[in-house]
């Protein structure tokens, strides 16, 4: 299994260990990743904001030099992930748009390969038998709840691998993990992150109710799959009582016995190790 | 949650339904006013006209208080109406449609700090090919007059535990190719006169 592998820009400084932990676990699960050279920003939630033309040229570029790769493009960040399967989707429907997208990037670009989420890959691809086999640790006692947010599974037309109202798919990789997948009602709720400068008045009543739903089931930590969601739900939430916001990578990389793993949970605002010592996990 | 709805002959500008039609390419008259879309979306009450009523302002063509709304503007982009619009109409496109009209516009914007945080989000992805957050946060204090004490004091509490981990960057990552990302630029967002 390879990849083309885009990271994105927050997992190189915000959300460093989602990076770093994303990395880690694909070399122990025999997933190649072979990173997409020069690759560029995606644009993000700004790039549509404020002019849809260069939404798509963005994404192109990196797209176009994956495909000279000749590889499916494996994407870590859920926003990333939209945006490169939105101007993927647009070029697939329309060889005239893709015609022009072309001139604009001044390459050609075809959507011949695909484009996919990590979470994908680990549980369709790869499958949980694969993972549950690596498994040496596994997170026994661990009430979790796997937040999904926006852009893993919405819209549906563009970047759907699972259900838009009720996925499972990190569920049944945490379950795979030995760890408890709690049910629970903000599975796919909006944080607010596109809005944590703009009005973040408005981000932190929805960050808040997130948080609020999570501590109504007892859960132990929220396992999220986007760096916006992380970096929103870590550095801004209140108590009472510090609620921990975990990459699903982290956790493979725990369960797979990973040394590094202790490393990636020192980066958290919201200190997990006193949760995951407690459980006799790290 | 709105005000009057009813238009009167002043409010209604024939053209403006046509243009965002034109605009956005979504499929405005197949509303039939559900709801579906208010219901489920997180920011609706934060708006002054919930989606469904953004939808039948746009119908009307009532240009002013659409574009002068702070629903265009306080839309996450979450995407839960378009999933479950039964006829499939994409209100978040739209959303980025009429908050781009009202700009080029000249509208007076409501909600202006949102316009500013997406604009300085850009300015490091056009210098360097990728984002640089020190840059872009700086840029947004300075152009969204951001300087209450409680900014303040969040800013540096976050920018402090960011720091200790190791997650603030102070030197950008600058791709070999910033030419072919600037002439990206060039040809789309400034080619627009923006």
């Amino acid at each position: 299994m390879k990849y083309a592998f885009y990271p994105g820009c927050t997992q190189e400084a915000t959300a460093e260990e989602f990076g770093q932990s994303s990395k880690a676990i694909c070399r122990e699960l025999g997933i190649e990743l072979e990173e997409i050279p020069d690759w560029n920003c995606c644009g993000a939630s700004s790039g549509h904001f404020l002019d849809e033309a260069l939404a798509d040229a963005l994404p192109a570029r990196n797209l176009a030099i994956a495909e000279k790769m000749g590889l499916d493009t494996a994407v870590v960040c859920a926003a990333c992930y939209l945006r490169l399967r939105a101007t993927r989707h647009k070029v697939a429907g329309s060889p005239e748009f893709g015609k022009a997208l072309a001139d604009r990037i001044g390459m050609p670009y075809e959507a011949q390969y695909g484009v996919k989420n990590l979470l994908d890959i680990i549980v369709n691809d790869l499958g949980l038998d694969e993972v549950q086999k690596k498994v040496r640790k596994p997170l026994q006692g661990l009430r979790l709840v796997s937040y999904y947010g926006c852009y893993i599974v919405r819209p549906p037309d563009i970047v759907g691998f699972d259900d838009p109202e009720n996925p499972t798919s990190m569920d049944r990789l945490l379950e795979a993990l030995g760890a408890e997948a709690v049910d629970w009602g903000a599975k796919v709720d909006c944080c607010g992150g596109s809005l944590i400068l703009g009005r973040d008045d408005i981000a932190l009543k929805l960050l808040g109710g997130v948080i609020e739903r999570a501590r109504e089931v007892d859960a132990d930590a929220i396992v999220v799959a986007c760096p916006m969601c992380h970096a929103n739900l870590d550095m801004r939430q209140k108590g009472p009582g510090p609620m921990p916001i975990l990459y699903f990578t982290e956790l493979v990389g725990l369960a797979l016995g990973l040394p590094e793993a202790e490393g990636w949970f020192r980066k958290h605002l919201v200190d997990p190790l006193n949760l995951l010592k407690g459980k006799k996990l790290l | 949650m709105s005000d009057n709805m009813t238009p009167s002959k002043n409010d209604c500008d024939p053209t403006f339904a046509e243009r965002v039609r034109r605009e956005s390419g979504v499929a405005i008259d197949r509303c039939y006013q559900c709801l579906t879309c208010t219901l489920g979306c997180d920011a609706a009450y934060a708006m002054d006209y919930p989606p469904n009523q953004i939808v039948r302002l746009c119908q009307m063509g009532m240009k002013d208080k659409v574009f002068s709304s702070s629903s265009i503007w306080v839309c996450t982009a979450c995407e839960a109406c378009v999933t479950r619009c039964p006829n499939e109409i994409d209100i978040p496109h739209l959303m980025d449609t009429l908050h781009q009209m009202a700009l080029a516009d000249g509208s007076p914007v409501k909600v202006p700090s949102v316009p500013v945080f997406h604009k300085v989000f850009l300015a490091p992805i056009k210098l360097f090919g990728r984002q640089f957050e020190v840059m872009m946060m700086g840029l947004f204090m300075l152009r969204a007059g951001k300087f209450s004490i409680s900014d303040i004091k969040t800013n540096i509490t976050l920018g402090l535990g960011m720091f200790l981990r190791n997650k603030l960057k102070f030197i950008p990552h600058r791709i070999r190719d910033t030419k072919a990302v600037k002439e990206i630029f060039r040809q789309t967002l400034e080619g627009r006169g923006k």
